[in-house]
């Protein structure tokens, strides 16, 4: 079963260190593929941090883990990731004559995936 | 006044003083860095970005050159590029906010020789604030009259807190100035946004506006600036804030004896986007029938301002500048980076300071894989991995003098730290420029630069 949402990609500081530690380094890679979900969401899909997600999007699809975004932090309704590497292959190619492909602000559908075995 | 001293503990301990941070858009210079070697150890009055951006810049150890993966000569790495940039017939040159504005003005000369395209980071920024520019004109001011004056400080869109961490402290909200003496205290913010984000929590009001909804808060603004009466169901439906609310902030931008709105990527990569940016600068400009009232886009990379600034003064347009035919042609979604990629135009690339390759949707990075590019990084990316050409260069103000333009349009000197072994982007892009002149042929007698036999 998947639920849509409105994703919202953004800069977080800790993202912005790890593009200071290198690209390839833990704390980058940590912090970009991981999707913030309200608390009320959450309980309401019966997900807790750690499980893993299936976001598809008009132009791709990418599997995140979730962390609980902070008490007030995001309405319900809205997901957050950092952006990077996997916020970007969810954008189209088109930029509605802007230069500006659509990066922020736009539908997802979401369903629950088993958390991939590390390899 | 930077001074360089040494500590008495060490030879190798050495104080500059001084000196310019360039993640951000902030563009502080007033940083302290402790050098030992090639390791600066300490980044006094740096935030938590600027630390990490001091701190984790040794020198890599990788070659200064690789052609196609193998190590090279920086000097065999000049003439692959050249010929690869003077064989194509639509070529893109990219990137460049994170380099200083001398290493700018060379990048789009060369593509000036070679009839391509010149883009910058600027057209996935606040490309879209430069065509609303265009279209409505920007009433705005210095970083530093903001810091004297500014009494209602307004975020639109943006999240300092975590992407300017001293934009607060350094210039907004805390510093005491001439006319706000008692500083936070003499001062109201109101953060408008979709997130109650970090900036948010800082704030003295709050206003969660409907996701994709921002060109409608800012249109009910302008009404209300206006005195046209709104319906109050309307409103709440297309702006999901009651109207009670944006009559409150009206109230206050018209009681503000000096209004400022700092606008972020919340507007320009949102649904709207240029006319979000033209929808603010309406705003803004309205405000002036009541009171002084300025904006500015809150831009992010250390020297993206000056990326928009060097290709205005040199090409007449700020980004996105096609020179196939000889003179400049400006057209966003035309010759934007992104869709000259993603519709597989270019056959050629040379990308400065920026990684497309993890930034860029997915049709624009498959493009950019499939042609000859050369890239340009002090550090290694996903772009200088797959890159037939790449350079490792040294890092602008840590190793490498010259200019970078703050957010607010000031040009500020950098202060290096320490040397490094690498040689510098302007370095290499001059040998590049060099050599596609004589591949080109130009400077030859009766050869005009503006006849280009690959004109697109
Ligand atoms: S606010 Fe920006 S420019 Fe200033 S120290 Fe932090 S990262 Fe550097």
């Amino acid at each position: 079963m998947s639920e849509t949402f409105i994703l919202i990609p953004g800069r977080t500081s800790k993202q912005g260190v790890g593009i200071n530690e290198g690209k390839y380094g833990e704390t980058y890679l940590g912090e970009i593929t991981k999707l913030q979900v309200a608390p009320g969401d959450m309980e309401r899909l019966g997900i807790t941090e750690g499980d893993w997600v299936r976001l598809t999007g008009e132009h791709g699809t990418i599997d995140v883990e979730v962390i609980s975004a902070k008490k007030d932090e995001l309405p319900e309704g809205l997901l957050f990731i950092a952006y990077g590497d996997l916020s970007s292959r969810l954008m189209g190619g088109d930029t509605h004559g802007s230069g500006m492909p659509t990066s922020k602000g736009f539908d997802v559908e979401l369903e629950t995936i088993p958390t991939p075995s590390k390899s | 006044m930077a001074t360089v001293s040494s500590e008495s503990q060490s030879d190798q301990l050495k104080v500059v003083t001084d000196a310019t941070c360039t993640f951000c858009g902030c563009v502080c210079d007033d940083i302290d860095l402790t050098v030992d070697g090639h390791t600066i150890t300490k980044a006094k009055r740096a935030c938590v970005l600027g630390t990490a951006w001091f701190l984790n810049h040794d020198v890599d150890d990788r070659p200064s050159c690789m052609i196609k993966g193998k190590p090279a000569t920086v000097e065999e790495g000049i003439e692959h590029a050249s010929q690869v940039l003077a064989n194509s017939r639509y070529p893109l040159i990219y990137g460049l906010s994170d380099t200083t504005s001398e290493s700018q003005r060379v990048a789009v000369s060369i593509a000036d020789w070679i009839g391509g395209i010149v883009d910058t980071t600027t057209s996935v920024c606040h490309g879209p604030s430069g065509m609303a520019f265009q279209g409505v004109g920007e009433v705005t001011c210095s970083l530093g009259e903001v810091r004297n004056r500014g009494d209602l400080i307004m975020f639109w869109g943006s999240n300092p807190a975590e992407s300017h961490p001293r934009h607060f402290t350094k210039y907004s909200l805390m510093p005491k100035g001439m006319f706000v003496p008692n500083g936070r205290k003499d001062r109201t913010c109101v953060v408008v946004d979709v997130r109650k984000t970090k900036s948010a929590n800082a704030a003295d009001i709050f206003i969660p506006i409907k996701p994709r909804r921002d060109f409608e808060g800012l249109w009910t603004l302008r009404a209300l600036a206006k005195g046209i009466e709104l319906d109050p169901a309307q409103t709440l439906e297309d702006t999901g804030v009651e109207l009670s609310v944006w009559q409150d902030l009206m109230d206050r931008m018209k009681a503000a004896k000096f209004g400022v709105i700092f606008f972020g990527m919340g507007l320009t990569m949102t649904r709207g986007k240029h006319a979000n940016s033209e929808a603010l600068l309406a705003l803004t400009r309205d405000m002036n029938d009541h009171t002084r009232f300025v904006c500015k886009p809150n831009r992010g990379h250390g020297n993206v301002t000056g990326a928009y600034n060097v290709v205005a003064w040199r090409t007449g347009y700020p980004f996105g500048v096609n020179l196939a035919r000889g003179y400049p042609r400006f057209n966003p979604g035309e010759y934007t980076a992104s869709d000259v990629l993603a519709r597989g135009e270019a056959d050629a690339a040379m990308i400065i300071a920026s990684d497309p390759m993890a930034n860029f949707n997915e049709p624009a990075r498959q493009h950019l894989a499939s042609i000859p590019y050369i890239a340009f990084d002090p550090k290694e990316t996903p772009t200088t991995r797959h890159a037939e050409v790449a350079f490792t260069v040294a890092t602008y103000g840590i190793n490498v003098p010259g200019t970078v333009y703050r957010m607010d349009d000031v040009p500020i000197p950098l202060r290096p730290a320490f040397e490094s072994p690498h040689p510098s982007d302007l370095q290499i892009l001059e040998g590049i420029e060099k050599r596609v002149k004589e591949l080109k042929a130009i400077g030859l007698a009766g050869q005009a630069s503006s006849l280009r036999p690959n004109a697109v």
